[in-house]
Parts: C-alpha cells; sequence; structure tokens
C-alpha cells in the first residue's frame, strides 16, 4: 500500500518537474505585463495580438507546412533506404550507415553552413534561389537519417522470411511490400515521422542559413527577438500549440481505447 | 482513420507542390517594387511598415536577425538579396571596409536634417555617407537602490565582493570585456595584447562573486530582485525601472560604450530609390515616435524627441547628459584582433 503511494507520487514529482516550464509559459501567456516574471494582472490581450500579427502567423504557416512536407518525404525516402541497407552485404552496410550517421554526429551550424554555400553555388549555374524549397531540401537532407534509425530496428525484429513466404502465397513482389512488409514495419515509419516532423519544428540553425528573404520559420522569428526580448505573444503561441497536441492525443487516445473495447466485447 | 490520413497526406502533398512551384519562380505580382528589409527581431513600430506599404505602394518583405556576426554571415554567402538592412556600429565599419554596402544620396533622404548633429560623422561612418542613425543608447549599470546603499559611479562595484553573487554580467563578448576595459583606464576598442590580458585577468577573478553571465533575461530578473546590480543596455534600463521603481541606472566615471544601430543599403540592391525612401520615412517624425515609443530604446531624431513625455526626457538612462555622452565610446571594427578577442572571451566563459 505505501509502495503504491510512494510510486505514484514519485511519478507525479517527474510529472511535475517536466511540465512545470510549460505550465509556468502558458500562465504568463496572461501576464498584462511583457515581462517574463513579474505578474501584474490577467489579461487576454497577448492571444489579441497573436490573431493580428501577421510576420508569427506567416511564420507558423511556414513552419508547419515545412515539417509535415519535409517529414513525409523524408519517411518515403527513408523507409525505402531503410529496407535496401537491411538487405545489404556487411561492408556496403557499414560504409551507408556511416554515411548515415553524418548528418546526425554533425553540428548543426556546419550541415547548415554547408548546406547554404552548396546552394549559393548551384544557384550560380541554375535560377535556385535561397527560399521556400532550399530550406524544405536542408529539412529532408536532415530529417533521413532519423527516418532509417527508426525504421531499421523495426525491420531486424521482423521474421527473415516473411517476404519470401508472402511470396511463396502467391503475392506479387510490389503487394508483399505494401501488404505484408510496411504494416509490420508501421510503428517504425510512424516514430520516424513524428521524430522528423519535431526536428524540424524544433530546428533553427539550418533553417536560418538555407532560407531566403521573406521566408522566415517560428525558431528563426522567436530567436530574433533575443535583443529586444520575446513577447508574451509567444507564450500564447506556444500555449496554443500545446493545446492543438494535447487535444490531438486525447482524440487518438479515445478512438484507440473504443477500438480496443470493441475488440474486446468481440472475443468475448 | 485511414482514409483521413490518406486524405490529409494528398492535401499535404497537392499544397507542397503549389506553394514550391510558386516559390520557385520569380513572383512579379501586379508590377509593384519589392522593397526586402534586415533588422533586429521585434525593432519596429508595429504598423510602421503596413504605413509604408500604403503610402508608397511599395511591398516590403520584412526579416529578422538576431545578431550582428548572424547577419554579417547571411550577406556574405552572397544567397540573400536584401536592400536595406540596420545592423550596429562596428559592423556598419566592418561592412563599409568590405564594399558591402552602397552611398546613400542624403538628396532623397530630406529628413535627415531632424537627425541630431550629434549622432552624425561618428568614428563608424567618419563622413557620413553611408548611414542614417536608427536607434541609440549606452551601456550602464542598474543596480536595487534597496540593496545598494551607497553612490554606484564605477565599474569597480562590480567587483565589490560584499555583492558576493549579487551580480549579473551582459553575455556578450565586446561590451563585458570593453567596460572591464573602461574600468583599467583604456579604451575599449583597443588591440593592445597587454591591456587585454589584463582585461581578462580581472573578468576571471570577478568570475567568484558574478552569480552569471545573462542575456535578456536580466530583465526579469532585476525586476523581480533577484540580484543587486546588472550590466545593461539603456533602452532596457528604461524598461526594468518602469516595472520596478526601485530601479536605477548609471553611467560610471570611467566612460562607458555608446552605441547605435543604423541603416545602411546593401551592395547589389535593385532599388537604391526605394531603399531611401524607407530610410527617409523612418526619419518622419511621426514614425520615429512610434518606433522609439514601441521599442524603448532612444531616437537620433530632434523633433521626435520633442513629443516624448518630459519624465522620459529627465531620465538620464533614456537620454544622458551631454557630460555622459563625452566619456562614452563607440565601439570601432577590430578587424584582425577580433581573434584575440574571440579568444580571451572563450578563455572567460571556459572558467
Amino acid at each position: 500500500m505505501v509502495k503504491k503511494i510512494i510510486m505514484k507520487s514519485y511519478l507525479g514529482l517527474v510529472l511535475l518537474f517536466m511540465y512545470l516550464p510549460i505550465i509556468v509559459l502558458i500562465v504568463f501567456s496572461f501576464n498584462e505585463s511583457k515581462s517574463r516574471g513579474n505578474w501584474t494582472g490577467f489579461t487576454f490581450k497577448w492571444y489579441g495580438e497573436l490573431f493580428k500579427n501577421s510576420q508569427i502567423k506567416e511564420a507558423l504557416y511556414n513552419t508547419l507546412l515545412i515539417a509535415l512536407i519535409s517529414a513525409l518525404i523524408a519517411v518515403v525516402i527513408g523507409t525505402f533506404a531503410a529496407i535496401g541497407i537491411h538487405n545489404m552485404k556487411k561492408f556496403r552496410k557499414t560504409v551507408v550507415m556511416n554515411l548515415t550517421y553524418l548528418p546526425v554526429l554533425n553540428p548543426d551550424i556546419v550541415t547548415g553552413v554547408s548546406l547554404m554555400i552548396m546552394f549559393v553555388f548551384i544557384g550560380t549555374f541554375i535560377n535556385m534561389k535561397l527560399g521556400f524549397f532550399t530550406m524544405l531540401l536542408a529539412h529532408i537532407t536532415f530529417n533521413i537519417p532519423y527516418v532509417i534509425l527508426s525504421v531499421l530496428p523495426k525491420l531486424k525484429q521482423m521474421n527473415k522470411h516473411m517476404y519470401e513466404a508472402a511470396l511463396d502465397l502467391g503475392a506479387s513482389s510490389f503487394y508483399a511490400l505494401r501488404k505484408v512488409i510496411l504494416p509490420e514495419i508501421m510503428p517504425g515509419i510512424i516514430s520516424g515521422f513524428l521524430l522528423a516532423f519535431t526536428l524540424s519544428v524544433d530546428d533553427f540553425v539550418i533553417s536560418y542559413f538555407t532560407t531566403g528573404s521573406g521566408v522566415s520559420n517560428l525558431s528563426i522569428t522567436i530567436y530574433s527577438m533575443a535583443r529586444t526580448g520575446v513577447k508574451p505573444t509567444i507564450n500564447a503561441l506556444s500555449t496554443l500549440m500545446f493545446a492543438g497536441v494535447l487535444l490531438l492525443l486525447f482524440i487518438i487516445n479515445i478512438r484507440s481505447s473504443k477500438e480496443n473495447k470493441k475488440r474486446n466485447q468481440f472475443n468475448s | 482513420m485511414k482514409k483521413v490520413l490518406s486524405s490529409i497526406l494528398g492535401l499535404a502533398i497537392v499544397l507542397s507542390v503549389g506553394t514550391s512551384l510558386a516559390g520557385c519562380g520569380d513572383t512579379t505580382s501586379s508590377g509593384k517594387v519589392t522593397l526586402k528589409v534586415y533588422n533586429w527581431g521585434d525593432y519596429i513600430g508595429e504598423n510602421v511598415v503596413k504605413k509604408f506599404e500604403d503610402k508608397y505602394n511599395i511591398k516590403v518583405v520584412y526579416d529578422t536577425f538576431a545578431d550582428n556576426e548572424i547577419m554579417y554571415a547571411k550577406l556574405k554567402s552572397g544567397g540573400s538579396d536584401y536592400d536595406v538592412a540596420i545592423p550596429s556600429d562596428y559592423m556598419i565599419k566592418r561592412m563599409i571596409n568590405e564594399d558591402m554596402v552602397n552611398k546613400i544620396d542624403f538628396n532623397n533622404i530630406p529628413n535627415y536634417k531632424y537627425i541630431d548633429a550629434k549622432f552624425k560623422d561618428l568614428a563608424y561612418d567618419p563622413k557620413n555617407e553611408y548611414s542614417v542613425p536608427y536607434m541609440w543608447g549606452t551601456v550602464g549599470i542598474i543596480y536595487n537602490k534597496t540593496m545598494v546603499k551607497e553612490p554606484v559611479d564605477s565599474w569597480n562595484i562590480l567587483w565589490d565582493k560584499k555583492y558576493d553573487k549579487q551580480i549579473f554580467m551582459l553575455d556578450s563578448q565586446r561590451d563585458s570585456i570593453g567596460i572591464t576595459l573602461k574600468k583599467l583606464g583604456y579604451s575599449l576598442n583597443t588591440k593592445n595584447l597587454d591591456e587585454l590580458e589584463k582585461a581578462k585577468e580581472e573578468l576571471i577573478m570577478q568570475k567568484d562573486i558574478v552569480q552569471a553571465y545573462v542575456g535578456d533575461e536580466v530583465k526579469d530578473k532585476m525586476i523581480l530582485g533577484e540580484a543587486a546590480m546588472a550590466v545593461v543596455w539603456s533602452g532596457d534600463a528604461v524598461f526594468m525601472k518602469k516595472e520596478n521603481p526601485d530601479l536605477e541606472y548609471s553611467i560610471p566615471q570611467e566612460g562607458s560604450n555608446l552605441w547605435f544601430d543604423s541603416m545602411v543599403i546593401l551592395k547589389n540592391t535593385k532599388h537604391q530609390k526605394e531603399a531611401e525612401m524607407f530610410i527617409n520615412f523612418m526619419c518622419e517624425t511621426n514614425i520615429a515616435f512610434e518606433n522609439t515609443d514601441y521599442i524603448g530604446y532612444s531616437t537620433p531624431q530632434t523633433e521626435t524627441k520633442k513629443m516624448l513625455s518630459a519624465d522620459l526626457l529627465k531620465d538620464k538612462a533614456a537620454y544622458p547628459s551631454d557630460e555622459q555622452m563625452k566619456i562614452c565610446e563607440v565601439f570601432e571594427d577590430l578587424s584582425a584582433s577580433i581573434k584575440d578577442y574571440d579568444r580571451i572571451w572563450t578563455e572567460i566563459t571556459a572558467k
């Protein structure tokens, strides 16, 4: 009995430690003054300002769009790359895996500046200026390794002969891939997607150096406020994003628990 | 569930193809000129850009940067095509030396006559051919009157063991090294290695009693009374004093730094005329007032100064006296010596 209480309170403490900064952030989005430590009164004005601020809205749109697209494309490329790597012989596998680790180990600024130099260099041959497209390419580039690293373990866990068994039972190779392999590694693909999405939203350095004039993402906009102070408008934005993600997870959990209930009823 | 996911996927792909195709080509919408401005984050009045766009029918692409060095890296790479930028004094000197800025035709900037004569022909732009001042300020000590009972008129107070762990230093290389040089009686633009090493020793010695090297957080920390004193920029001091009346700002007698953020026109701009129009617009009395009112820093425009409240004008943090300004130095470009400053800063912050 006592053990249960200790376990629960320990869990509570850990959760509190993790979420306390976010809670403070949310609370101060309702603060009257611009200060982030001094509580002077309750107000919704920062939320009002947020909806009027076109710079932040555009940055948010760019962030989400680039995150979504780069994550999707990285997942497609990464999954097929992982399947290919999984079936390689030892030596080639080692070489390719080392290349894959490079963007992960490299400091962001090295990746960012070198990509910028490359884009500018290519831009002298073809009509390509730094902008949305180059930022997208950069994000896809650093996302692919993480997708590969998420999918590869799932491939290793899968039964070696599953593909062969599917072919034996009459499936074409594409059908076997679609209906047998992919569902097996789907958890790895989804976690790879979420990882890529998160990294893309979070990224500042690479985005800053590979973007062009007029295209800003949220990280760049917030970081640029460093000198004059980050306004509570950003707190308001973060609160809304946090609430949005929370709502999404809530809905997904309710749906999957409903499905589980149905399945259990059916079984019993 | 699957259908929802696949329709989201389809929508995303369509959106992506659409936007990247639109972004790839050079969109010339209705023949309007597009002016690209590069400024510090949150450093312009809220509606100023819109007002400029409406008045002159010029579209403005407004981007922000976090500090001078990062802006310099972006501009030097050649990948960006900004027309107007607003860097700080020493960076402007560097950009002039490296031929990154165009000369300004001051016939197109009639409002320049309102800029205070004190702020013309400064060290970083001697004949004032390349820049127009935007905002200015000083560096000084902000202290809590309830915690500091003695007069604050020297940098030495930051080394006083009585205030152990009650001191915040500025996490900015040139500012922190600069004020230490001033404390020792040297110029804050010195390239003399002996003087720099002495400054380094002082800062390392001070580290025992410093609570932390902070950036923007210093404002909240001082307002909440977490320390007795801190090194801050004057604009931040004005804000802090408003939030906490116990705070006071002072420029030590050894002298300090006078800083400027000025507007320049970048080389290879295709819109020199429009860039000059923008700079002229920012010097308009009402617009300069909107800017200084929103940002909270000091304006160099004399007519705008007359519009400010008497309290603000009396505030020595916002508008120091002439004697105080005389003992302040403007940062100069360090050129090759920047490596020495970098090395010393690394050694100080690593301890």
